[in-house]
């Protein structure tokens, strides 16, 4: 859905959907990579509101992104998880690499 | 417990000591929340937590996700072009307050499975594989077996103990 990604300042703002697995990353990855590699975008957000669920492959979006935005000297952020998507974050040492806020 | 043992006798709905089931389904992306739901809904009679049920799913789509993205890789169809179906097995069975979940494939098999089962090893990184599948199960269930030969497919063998405190199931 084109309106889960919008920019703000620098900022690539990607609402996350309710399940985040391989299926949903695909998408995820490429339309974020378009934004980052055409818009000059300075920093990604994902915000997991809507998100109850996440497995590796949401892991390894956030950690794609952040490879790629990190290049251009940007930073990831990841906001409004809950408390099990921030403890599968953190399992995989997520917050040493990205921000998580709330 | 002796006391639930008694009542067992009396005429009420059965507690789920016994059930299994076998499905399978094609190796694409879109199955694997159909995976997770189905196996959710399985257990749904024992009233597992949320947690448990969190888990569980989790266990189950990593598994899947690798029979569709590896075990029935580019390479695969293009070594075996006339294996036109991609079948994904999913098998549970549940014996007392233990579910174990199969996930199998036809495809590709692994060629060193304790390198494969290393965190954060992945065959795959240009596709953002984390590498983390293998540890995600073996984190969130109990055990986790890995029986695959190279061409010959691979078998995911997990299981998980559901409901911790038996005493406190709903007396009916």
């Amino acid at each position: 859905m084109e309106e889960d990604f919008r920019v703000i300042d620098n900022y690539l703002m990607v609402r996350m959907p309710e399940e985040v697995d391989h299926h949903k990353a695909v998408y995820i990855s490429e339309k974020a990579d378009q934004y980052i590699m055409k818009e000059g975008i300075g920093n990604v957000v994902f915000d997991f509101e809507q998100t109850h669920f996440m497995d590796s492959s949401g892991i390894g979006v956030i950690i794609g992104r952040y490879k790629k935005i990190s290049y251009f000297g940007g930073k990831v952020f990841a906001v409004n998880a809950d408390t099990r998507i921030k403890r599968t974050m953190m399992i995989c040492g997520l917050h040493k690499v990205i921000e998580i806020m709330d | 417990m002796e006391v639930s043992q008694k009542t067992e006798n009396r005429v009420r709905p059965q507690a789920v000591k016994k059930n299994k089931m076998s499905m399978s389904f094609d190796a694409i992306s879109v199955n694997e929340a159909f995976a997770r739901i189905a196996v959710a809904a399985f257990i749904a009679p024992l009233n597992p937590t949320i947690e448990e049920i969190s888990d569980i799913k989790t266990a189950v789509s990593e598994a899947v996700t690798n029979a569709i993205i590896h075990g029935y890789d580019e390479e695969f169809l293009r070594e075996k072009p006339e294996s036109i179906e991609k079948p994904v097995y999913l098998r549970c069975m549940l014996e007392e307050d233990v579910l174990l979940v199969e996930v199998q494939d036809q495809g590709k098999g692994i060629e060193n499975i304790d390198k494969a089962m290393e965190p954060l090893f992945t065959t795959k990184p240009e596709m953002d594989r984390s590498g983390m599948g293998f540890a995600f199960m073996e984190a969130f269930m109990d055990d986790l077996e890995v029986i695959s030969s190279p061409w010959h497919g691979t078998l995911i063998r997990m299981k998980k103990k559901i409901g911790i405190t038996p005493w406190i199931r709903q007396e009916e």
